[in-house]
C-alpha cells in the first residue's frame, strides 16, 4: 500500500509561491485561510532558504490524537483528512500541529474558531468523492480523478514532490547524489552531526 | 481510524477530466502526461491501490457535459507558460498543469498558478465609462467610440495627427500589436510606443548594434546546457520563476553560477557567488572581467578573430579598469572580480542572463552591448550552452517589439525610411502617396516619435521646444500602467492638462486616478489575454499559439474589435482590413497573422503560419525539453517548438526556426546563422566581414554581405528562382508590385513574366528615364555590371565566389544617394531578402547554404552610438561626486523631438540632501503596472503591502524599525511606505518594489477609481518618486540608480 508524501527540496525552492496560489486558485480558498505557504528562513541573509509548508500528513498525526470529537482520520494511503460537520473548532490539532497547518475562519465571540480547514493533499473529505458537497467544504478530489496535489503538479522548480513516500524518497536521492549538494533531510545536520554542516 | 478508502473514483468532474484527458494529444494517457513530465517521479502510477479513474465510467449523459480544454499561454512574463483551462459552459472552472509543454513542463509562478481568477474576479472595468464633471458616468460603447473619435479628428484637423499619441502594450498578441502599429500609420502619426521602451529597449538597441538582432540569443531550455552562468540586474526567482527551473537544472548539472545584483535577491540565495554591486556601475565590473579574461590571455582569439570587428579598441578601454578600479567605482572586491572572471573562462560556455538591472539606466544600451562584449570575449555567443540571455518582461513583448509597436519602427524592425513605408504599403494594399497623406509631412512620417518614457514632456513641452508641430493633445493609454513610467507628479500634471485622455484595458490602472480632469476621460473595458486568441513571442522568440478560453466578461470586448470600431469610426477601416477577415467587428487573428506573415522577413515571421503554430501547440510533447526540437520520428522531426524566429522564407519553404541564434555548427537550413552582415561590407577601409567563419554547408567559405538579387545572379543562382517568384521580385523593383501577385500561381506568373518587357514596365513605372539595353526578360540572364569600386586588400583574399558576391553587393550601393533615378534594371537588382515578397531569395541563399542577411562581424565597437566604445558614466543622480568628472555624463541634447537633461542634472549635488541609493525592482506575486495582479485575490494576499527594504545599519541610524511607515524622498518627490528592515540590501541602498498605486505621495486616492473597480491591494508606486533620466539612445528611463533619504512617517 503506498503512503503518499509531500518533500520539499529546500536547495530548489525559490519562495515563488505558485503552490500557495494554484492551492487557492484549486480549491477556492477563502481570503485569510492559507493551506500551504512558503516560509522563508534566514531571509535576505547569506544561507537563505524558502520551504514550502503544509499539512504533512503525518505518520502517527498528533492532530488525528488529539482531536476529542475524533473528526481528523488518515485514509489508507496516508492523507490526513477531517469531517467539517463533526468538527467543534476547539483548536486542539493547531496546538498539536508542528506545522501550523490547521486553519480557521473566523475568531467570534467566546473564542469561537469555526470550522478548522487544511491542505487536503487533494483527497477531498469524506463526502462523496467529485461531489459539489465535497467541493465547497474541503475543494476539488485530484487524487479521485487520478491526479497528484495541484501544488506539486505547478511547483516552479520542481522543489515540492508529491507521492508515495518510497518514490519521491528515491527521487530526492538521486538528485542529491547527482548534483552533490543538499542534505538527505533538511536540517538533520544541525541535529545530529553540526560538526558537519 | 480509516473512515474512507481513496479507492473509490469521483463521479462527475474527475471522470469528465479524465475523459477529456483522453482526448488530448494522440497516445499520451493520464499515466503518459506524468511519467513525461518532470513529476513523473512523483510516483502517483506507482502507488498501489492508486486511484484510477476508468473511461468506461463516463455515462453517455456525462460525456455530453464533458468540460471543453483550451490551452492558453500565461498572460504575466515572457517565460511563455503554457496552462491547460478547463471550460465548462463557458466558463472557466478549472486550470491543469500542461506538462507536455517543453517550455514550463507543466509549471508555474504564483501568477501562472493563479490565473484563472481572472475570470472571475470582479474588479474589473465592466463596460464603457466617462468622467462627467467629475462623476464616472456608465456609457455605451456607440457613444464611447462616437465621441472619441469625434474628439480624436478634432484634435487632428486643429493640432496635426501627431498631437494623438497612441500607447500600445505588451499584453497584446502578435496579431493586435501589428494591427495598432498598422492603426496608427493610417491615423498619421509615429507617436505610438509600448512597455519595451521602459524595460528591454536598450537591450535591443545595444544587441542589436551588436550581433544584428536585439532579442534573447539562445533558449530557456539550452541554459541547461550552460557550464557558468552570470546573471547581472535580474532576479529571475521572482521576475521569471519558471526560468529557474531551467536554471537550477543546469547548477545541479555542475553549472557555476553568479549573481550581480545590488541585493543578496531570491536568485542569489541560489548562486554559487553572490557579487554585490553598486547600481548603476555595471560597466566597471563587466570590464573589470574582460581585462582580466585579456590579461590573463583566457580570451577565445580564434573566435574574435574571425567573428569581432575592432576589438582591439575594447582592449584599450578595459585597461583602465583593473580590479582596484573596480573595487573603487562598483565596490566589488578586487579579489572578487578575480575570481568571477576565472570561473567564466574556466567554465565555458557560460551564459549570460541580464534585465532590468541592466537595461534601465541613462547608459543602458551600453551595459548591453559591454555584457554582450564580455561574451563575445569568452566565444559563447552562437554557442550551445552560451548566449546572451536577455529576459524579457511581459508575456508578449517580445512580439510587441518584433511588430514595431514603437516610435522608430513599422513592423519587423523596418524603420521609417521612405523604403520601409514602399515595402509596408505593398503589403497592405496601399498606396503610398495616400499613405503619405494622412502624416502631417513626408518629414514626419520618417522621423521617429516620441518614446512613452516622455509622454509627459511631449504634453507639457512648450511647442518650441518640440521637433513636431504641437504637443500631445490627445493620450490613449491601451493596454500601459502609468506607475511603471517614472516622475510621478510631471506625470500628473501631464494628465490634467491632455484635450482627450483614454483608457483601454480590463482595469481602469492609476491614470484613471492620477488625473484631476474632471471631463473627457474615457474608460474603455478590453478583454484580457485568455478572452482572445493570436499568437505571442517568448523571450526566446517561440511564437505560440494562445486560445481563447472564454468570451470577454461584462461588457468588454477584444483588442481586435476595439481597433477595428476606431477604424470604422475614423473612416480608414476598409483601407485598414483590405485583406483582413473581419466578422461582426471582429478582425480574426489567423487571417491577422497571415499578413503579418506576407511581409516580416527581415526577422523571418514569415514561416510562423496559424496552421503551424496550432499544431505545434496540438503536439507539445512531441518536442525535446532541452533541445525545443520535435522528436525523432514524428512529424516535427527537424522543426523547433514554435519555429523561434527567424524562420526564414514562408510557410511552405518549411524553414525549422533558430532557437540559437548565431550558430555556425548548424547550416542555415537547420537553424544555423552567422553575425549579421548588417552595416555593409567595410567601415572606414576595415572589413566587417567574418573570416574564414561561416555556418556549416555555406557554399561561400568566407563573410559575404546580405543577399540580393545582383547578388544571386553574380552568383549564377538566379535560374533557380520560380517564375513567381522572378515575377514578385521583379515588381517589386520597379515599383508596379501589386497585391493579387500573393495568390499568383506559378502558371499565371510565367505568362505573365514571357509577356513583360522592359519598355512595358518602363511605361508602366513611368519614371525610368536612362536608356538601358531592353532585352530583359524578368529579372533572367541579367548580370550585375562589374563594381567600379576595387575590394580593399583584406576582401581580395576572400574566395572567388565571396569576391564576386561582394562586387554585385557594392555595385547595389552605388548611387543610392536618395532622388537619383536608376535604370529599371538597377533597381530591381537591388531588390533584396528583405524586400523580396516572394520569399524567393530566401530560399535560393539557404539552398546554397547561405543566411539571407550575410555573413558579417559582431560589432565591438558601434560608430553610430555616443559611446562607439561603452564607457562608464556615472547616473545623473549619484552619491559618488568623487567620481566626477572622470565619470561624467553627457551633455544635455536634443532627442526624439524633444529636450534630454543629463549634464544639468548631475552638475548639482544633491547627495548631501540625499544620501542613500534608491534601486527598484520585481515581486514575484505582482507583474508590471500591477493592475491585474493586484486585484487578483490570490495572488494580492499574498503581498498585502509596499515596502522598503532597509538595511539594519540605516534603520539604527533612522530609528526605523521593521514595519514602520517611513518616507522616502527623492529629490523630486516622495512616498510613505512600510519599512522591511532587511540585509537583503547593503548599508545605504533602498530597494522598494514596483507594481503598486493606489496612494500618491501619502495621499490615498482609491476613491477616485469608478466603483467595484479597486484593486485588492493598494500602495504607493516607487515610480511616484523616480526621479529624471533618460538612456542616450532609446531613452530608456532610469529607474535603477536614483538617490534617497528616508525618515519616519
Amino acid at each position: 500500500m503506498a503512503r503518499v508524501k509531500f518533500l520539499c527540496d529546500t536547495d530548489r525552492c525559490i519562495e515563488c509561491n505558485a503552490c500557495s496560489t494554484s492551492c487557492k486558485n484549486e480549491h477556492e480558498v477563502p481570503w485569510g485561510m492559507v493551506r500551504r505557504r512558503v516560509v522563508t528562513i534566514n531571509d535576505g541573509h547569506p544561507g537563505e532558504k524558502s520551504i514550502a509548508i503544509s499539512c504533512m500528513h503525518c505518520t502517527d498525526a498528533p492532530c488525528v490524537a488529539v482531536c476529542p470529537v475524533s473528526t481528523l482520520y488518515q485514509t489508507d494511503i496516508g492523507v490526513v483528512l477531517h469531517d467539517k460537520d463533526t468538527c467543534i473548532g476547539c483548536g486542539y490539532c493547531f496546538y498539536a500541529c508542528p506545522f501550523g497547518a490547521p486553519q480557521f475562519p473566523r475568531a467570534t465571540l467566546f473564542g469561537s474558531r469555526g470550522v478548522m480547514d487544511k491542505c487536503t493533499y487533494c483527497a477531498g473529505g469524506p463526502e462523496e468523492n467529485g461531489s459539489q458537497a465535497e467541493f465547497e467544504k474541503y475543494g476539488r478530489n485530484r487524487i479521485a480523478e487520478g491526479k497528484l496535489p495541484i501544488c506539486a503538479e505547478v511547483c516552479s522548480t520542481r522543489a515540492l514532490l508529491a507521492g508515495d513516500g518510497e518514490v519521491i524518497g528515491e527521487i530526492y536521492r538521486e538528485r542529491v547524489l547527482a548534483r552533490g549538494f543538499g542534505s538527505g533531510a533538511w536540517g538533520w545536520k544541525t541535529a545530529y552531526y553540526p560538526e558537519e554542516a | 481510524m480509516l473512515k474512507r478508502k481513496s479507492t473509490r473514483t469521483t463521479r462527475s468532474r474527475g471522470a469528465a477530466a479524465h475523459a477529456a484527458t483522453e482526448a488530448r494529444p494522440a497516445g499520451l494517457s493520464r499515466r503518459g502526461f506524468l511519467q513525461s513530465s518532470g513529476v513523473a517521479g512523483l510516483g502517483l502510477a506507482a502507488m498501489s491501490g492508486a486511484p484510477r479513474t476508468a473511461k468506461a465510467q463516463v455515462t453517455a449523459r456525462e460525456a455530453a457535459d464533458l468540460p471543453e480544454f483550451k490551452k492558453t499561454v500565461c498572460q504575466f512574463c515572457s517565460v511563455g507558460c503554457s496552462i491547460w483551462a478547463e471550460v465548462e459552459n463557458g466558463v472557466w472552472v478549472g486550470q491543469e498543469p500542461a506538462f507536455e509543454s517543453p517550455i514550463n513542463q507543466g509549471t508555474h509562478c504564483a501568477k501562472g498558478a493563479a490565473m484563472r481568477e481572472i475570470s472571475m474576479g470582479e474588479r474589473r472595468l465592466k463596460y464603457p465609462m466617462k468622467r462627467v464633471a467629475g462623476e464616472w458616468t456608465r456609457i455605451t460603447w456607440d457613444q464611447a467610440i462616437s465621441e472619441i473619435s469625434e474628439k480624436l479628428v478634432d484634435i487632428r484637423e486643429e493640432y496635426g495627427p501627431d498631437s494623438a499619441y497612441w500607447l500600445g502594450s505588451a499584453k497584446f498578441s502578435n496579431e493586435q500589436a501589428y494591427l495598432f502599429r498598422k492603426f496608427a500609420a493610417f491615423w498619421g502619426t509615429n507617436n505610438v510606443d509600448h512597455q519595451a521602451r521602459i524595460c528591454h529597449s536598450t537591450t535591443v538597441a545595444g544587441v542589436a548594434n551588436s550581433f544584428g538582432y536585439g532579442a534573447m540569443t539562445n533558449t530557456f531550455n539550452d541554459i541547461r546546457n550552460a557550464k557558468s552562468m552570470i546573471i547581472i540586474g535580474g532576479n529571475p526567482a521572482e521576475a521569471h520563476p519558471v526560468s529557474m527551473l531551467h536554471v537550477l537544472a543546469a547548477r545541479e548539472n555542475g553549472c557555476k553560477m553568479v549573481v550581480v545584483d545590488p541585493r543578496f535577491s531570491r536568485t542569489a540565495a541560489h548562486s554559487d557567488e553572490y557579487v554585490r554591486i553598486r547600481p548603476g556601475s555595471d560597466i566597471g565590473f563587466l570590464w573589470g572581467l574582460v581585462r582580466e579574461i585579456f590579461a590573463n590571455g583566457w580570451e577565445d582569439k580564434e573566435y574574435l578573430e574571425q567573428r569581432v570587428w575592432s576589438i582591439d579598441s575594447v582592449r584599450e578601454e578595459v585597461e583602465k579598469w583593473t580590479p582596484e578600479e573596480v573595487e573603487h567605482v562598483c565596490g566589488i572586491p578586487a579579489e572578487q572580480t578575480r575570481r568571477v572572471a576565472r570561473t567564466l573562462a574556466e567554465n565555458r560556455p557560460g551564459t549570460l542572463v541580464w534585465c532590468m538591472g541592466l537595461t534601465q539606466h541613462t547608459i543602458g544600451s551600453s551595459n548591453t552591448r559591454a555584457a554582450s562584449i564580455l561574451q563575445l570575449v569568452l566565444g559563447n555567443i552562437g554557442k550551445v550552452g552560451g548566449g546572451a540571455n536577455i529576459f524579457r518582461g511581459h508575456d508578449n513583448v517580445q512580439g510587441a517589439t518584433d511588430l514595431g509597436v514603437a516610435v522608430d519602427s513599422l513592423p519587423a524592425y523596418y524603420g521609417l525610411s521612405e523604403g520601409a513605408w514602399n515595402h509596408w504599403c505593398r503589403v497592405w494594399d496601399v498606396d503610398y502617396a495616400s499613405m503619405r497623406d494622412r502624416f502631417a509631412s513626408q518629414e514626419l512620417m520618417e522621423a521617429a516619435g516620441m518614446p512613452l518614457s516622455r509622454y509627459m514632456d511631449a504634453i507639457t513641452e512648450e511647442t518650441e521646444d518640440l521637433d513636431q508641430p504641437n504637443p500631445v493633445k490627445a493620450m490613449m493609454f491601451w493596454g500601459h500602467a502609468a506607475n511603471s513610467i517614472a516622475r510621478g507628479p510631471d506625470q500628473m500634471k501631464a494628465l490634467d492638462s491632455v484635450d482627450l485622455l483614454c483608457v483601454i484595458d480590463p482595469h481602469p490602472t492609476q491614470v484613471a486616478i492620477m488625473t484631476n480632469k474632471q471631463d473627457n476621460v474615457y474608460l474603455l473595458p478590453a478583454a484580457t489575454t485568455a478572452e482572445c486568441d493570436g499568437s505571442v513571442t517568448n523571450s526566446n522568440r517561440s511564437v505560440q499559439w494562445r486560445d481563447k478560453v472564454f468570451e470577454p466578461l461584462f461588457e468588454a470586448k477584444t483588442d481586435y474589435e476595439i481597433t477595428y470600431r476606431f477604424a470604422e469610426a475614423l473612416g480608414f477601416a476598409d483601407e485598414m482590413f483590405k485583406h483582413i477577415e473581419v466578422a461582426e467587428k471582429n478582425p480574426q487573428a489567423e487571417s491577422i497573422l497571415r499578413e503579418i506573415n506576407r511581409g516580416t522577413w527581415t526577422i523571418g515571421y514569415t514561416s510562423q503560419s496559424p496552421e503551424k503554430l496550432k499544431a505545434h501547440m496540438k503536439n507539445q510533447e512531441l518536442f525535446d525539453g532541452k533541445t525545443l526540437m520535435g522528436k525523432p520520428g514524428t512529424e516535427f522531426e527537424g522543426q523547433y517548438f514554435c519555429l523561434p524566429w527567424p524562420a526564414w522564407g514562408t510557410p511552405e519553404q518549411n524553414h525549422p526556426g533558430s532557437p540559437i541564434l548565431y550558430n555556425t555548427d548548424l547550416s542555415v537550413a537547420e537553424g544555423g546563422l552567422p553575425f549579421r552582415a548588417r552595416w555593409g561590407v567595410e567601415h572606414e577601409g576595415s572589413n566587417l566581414l567574418a573570416e574564414d567563419s561561416f555556418s556549416k554547408d555555406s557554399e561561400i567559405e568566407d563573410g559575404y554581405p546580405e543577399i540580393t538579387l545582383g547578388m544571386i545572379q553574380a552568383l549564377g543562382w538566379e535560374g533557380e528562382l520560380t517564375a513567381k517568384e522572378r515575377l514578385m521580385i521583379a515588381m517589386v523593383g520597379a515599383d508596379l508590385f501589386t497585391w493579387d501577385l500573393f495568390e499568383i500561381s506559378e502558371e499565371d506568373a510565367q505568362g505573365r513574366i514571357d509577356n513583360l518587357t522592359l519598355d512595358s514596365l518602363r511605361d508602366r513605372a513611368g519614371t525610368d528615364q536612362n536608356d538601358v539595353d531592353g532585352s530583359w526578360q524578368g529579372g533572367q540572364g541579367g548580370r550585375a555590371k562589374e563594381s567600379d569600386q576595387t575590394l580593399s586588400a583584406e576582401l581580395q583574399d576572400y574566395p572567388e565566389i565571396a569576391r564576386r558576391a561582394i562586387q554585385a553587393y557594392l555595385s547595389s550601393q552605388e548611387d543610392s544617394d536618395e532622388g537619383a533615378i536608376l535604370p529599371i534594371q538597377e533597381k530591381i537588382r537591388r531588390v533584396n531578402w528583405k524586400t523580396d515578397l516572394s520569399g524567393g531569395l530566401q530560399r535560393v541563399a539557404i539552398k546554397h547554404g547561405l543566411a539571407p542577411y550575410g555573413n558579417g562581424k559582431a560589432r565591438a565597437v558601434v560608430w553610430n552610438f555616443p559611446d562607439p566604445v561603452p564607457l562608464h558614466r556615472e547616473p545623473l543622480y549619484t552619491p559618488r561626486r568623487d567620481l566626477l568628472p572622470k565619470y561624467a555624463t553627457y551633455d544635455d541634447r536634443r532627442l526624439w523631438r524633444l529636450p534630454v537633461r543629463y549634464a544639468s542634472i548631475q552638475e548639482q549635488d544633491f547627495s548631501s540632501d540625499f544620501p542613500m541609493i534608491l534601486t527598484s525592482g520585481r515581486l514575484v506575486e505582482y507583474e508590471g503596472g500591477g493592475d491585474e495582479t493586484r486585484s487578483n485575490k490570490w495572488l494580492a494576499e499574498f503581498q498585502q503591502e509596499m515596502f522598503a527594504e532597509v538595511n539594519p545599519a540605516d534603520a539604527g541610524t533612522a530609528g526605523i524599525a521593521d514595519g514602520d511607515m517611513i518616507w522616502v524622498e527623492t529629490p523630486e518627490a516622495r512616498v510613505r511606505v512600510a519599512a522591511m528592515v532587511t540585509p537583503r540590501v547593503g548599508p545605504g541602498t533602498i530597494f522598494m518594489p514596483f507594481h503598486f498605486a493606489g496612494f500618491f505621495q501619502g495621499e490615498d486616492l482609491t476613491d477616485r477609481y469608478p466603483q467595484g473597480t479597486v484593486p485588492v491591494v493598494a500602495g504607493e508606486a516607487v515610480n511616484t518618486a523616480w526621479t529624471y533620466g533618460y538612456d542616450v539612445v532609446t531613452q530608456m528611463q532610469e529607474t535603477k540608480a536614483t538617490l534617497c533619504r528616508i525618515a519616519t512617517a
